[in-house]
């Protein structure tokens, strides 16, 4: 059996008869050669293979293609327009040396876009948590904590240590009232 | 990993949903956000025939008062519930549970209506509902029928859903003035709880402290005839059979729970 889906991908219309199994980060990549989203684990850990579905950031190795029918992707290709003016997320990631291997960039982005549009000025401790579903085993994640606070506008040095005011999973967090 | 073929339906109401379900009965799955059963599908521990993909049905998305409780389409993501103005104001608890679910990725796509049908005893929101005293609205060709959570779960990833109902609603009470609290605790940022406690106006909610989401009917009773919250969280483990893995052992896990309550008792009464 196949379906027709109709995907936006980076303000493009897409079309193809796919298997309704078909992930939507094979369709990107396999379909239509797409590769800046990477597959990493393919057990929705990692986040290598983040895209924006309908401008949030999805693991699109857990979504299939057949979902994402009449809506629209973005993937890192889509974000700048030339290598030359970068989208200032990526910018403030090779500016502020956010990367080594270079791996995890495509979803650490993608992510940091959506935390972005989601709340603009985040304190540090906010873009930790937002980032939580990303993995990076080469930064230490420090200087990618730095180019998401640089390209929200504020001083990376400054908004080090910001007030923690949202409080997140991790070790034994708790909130209330 | 590829999941094992299978036709695709995708209606387009909650009323194609259910004929669909009625049809093809338990060789079908209902599809929501997918970040449960497409990870077992892929692992092929799951392989339906049919996917009913209920992702686009926005008359299962909202969140809204009505009278006094709250109701919430089973359809709503994890995100729209951590950032809902009325839950915020009328549930707290549960928008702050919904917030330590997985990560944003896993928000985007997750509702709350797959983490109760899922029925894992591990989820966060199930035991949030149970503090809070809600009910699961399931629907079906036959009818509607409210269940309290309390009757819904009968065991690992089995509830009294029957497998031609869909979860259409989950109501709760409005607690917006009563003390809350959620105490999760995870290996790593990220992850599922080891054990989690969910407070709300005296009644504790427990994750992953047995086969089904449970209520620390003890602690409840001591605190209800006024003991301290010390001698009260210390009944907290009482009649619980929590699991025993890599991540904790049982005696452990008793241990976290009375602590955890113990965090969460006092936050709730404003400490
Ligand atoms: C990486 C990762 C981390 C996670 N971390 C957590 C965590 O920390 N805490 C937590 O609680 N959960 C966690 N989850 C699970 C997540 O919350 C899922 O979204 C949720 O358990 C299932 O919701 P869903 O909409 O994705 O359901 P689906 O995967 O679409 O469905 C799950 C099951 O419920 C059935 N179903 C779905 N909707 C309905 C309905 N309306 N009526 C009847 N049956 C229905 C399906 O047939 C299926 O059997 C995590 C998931 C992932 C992938
Ligand atoms: S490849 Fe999708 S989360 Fe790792
Ligand atoms: S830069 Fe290598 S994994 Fe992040």
């Amino acid at each position: 059996m196949t379906v027709k889906v109709e995907i936006t991908v980076n303000g493009e219309s897409t079309s193809a008869d796919v298997e309704p199994r078909l992930l939507l980060a094979h369709y990107l990549r396999d379909q239509l050669g797409l590769k800046g989203t990477n597959v990493g684990c393919d057990t929705t850990s990692c986040g290598a293979c983040t895209v924006l579905l309908d401008g949030e950031s999805v693991k699109s190795c857990t979504v299939l293609a057949v979902q994402a029918d009449q809506q629209s992707v973005t993937t890192m290709e889509g974000l700048s327009s030339d290598p030359e003016n970068l989208h200032p997320v990526p910018a403030a990631f090779r500016a502020e040396h956010g990367l080594q291997c270079g791996f995890c960039t495509p979803g650490m982005v993608m992510a940091a876009v959506s935390l972005l549009e989601e709340n603009p000025k985040p304190t540090e401790k906010q873009v930790r948590e937002g980032l939580e579903g990303n993995l990076c085993r080469c930064t230490g994640y420090h200087n990618i904590v730095r180019a998401v606070l640089a390209a929200s506008g504020q001083d990376p040095d400054k908004a080090e240590g910001s007030e923690p005011d949202v409080v997140a999973p991790g070790f034994s967090t708790g909130s209330g009232a | 990993m590829i999941p094992v073929g299978f036709a695709y339906e995708r209606p387009s109401s909650v009323d194609g949903a259910l004929a669909l379900l009625a049809e093809h009965g338990e060789e079908a799955s209902v599809m929501a956000g997918g970040h449960s059963l497409l990870p077992v599908m892929k692992l092929r521990l799951a392989a339906p025939e049919l996917i009913i993909d209920i992702s686009k049905l926005s008359e299962l998305s909202y969140v809204k008062v009505d009278g006094d409780e709250v109701a919430i389409g089973s359809g709503t993501k994890h995100r729209t519930v951590e950032a809902s103005e009325v839950l915020a104001a009328e549930a707290p608890l549960l928008a702050a549970v919904a917030r330590t679910v997985g990560d944003p990725q896993v928000r985007h796509r997750g509702t709350i209506g797959g983490s109760l049908a899922h029925a894992d005893p591990a989820s966060d929101l199930p035991a949030a509902v149970l503090a809070l005293g809600g009910t699961v609205v399931l629907r079906s060709p036959r009818g509607t029928r409210s269940v309290p959570i309390t009757e819904f779960y009968t065991g690992v990833f089995s509830s009294v859903k029957e497998p031609d109902e869909l979860i259409v609603e989950i109501r709760v009470p409005r607690t917006g003035g009563a003390g809350w609290a959620y105490e999760k605790f995870t290996r790593r940022a990220n992850d599922w709880a080891v054990v989690g406690v969910a407070v709300v106006d005296g009644r504790v909610g427990l994750v992953n402290m047995g086969q089904t989401p449970l209520r620390a009917t003890a602690t409840e009773e001591a605190l209800a005839a006024g003991a301290s919250i010390a001698d009260a969280a210390a009944l907290a483990d009482q009649g619980t059979e929590p699991p025993e893995d890599l991540a904790g052992t049982r005696e452990y896990r008793r241990h976290l729970a009375r602590v955890l309550t113990k965090r969460a008792l006092t936050t709730a009464a404003g400490g």
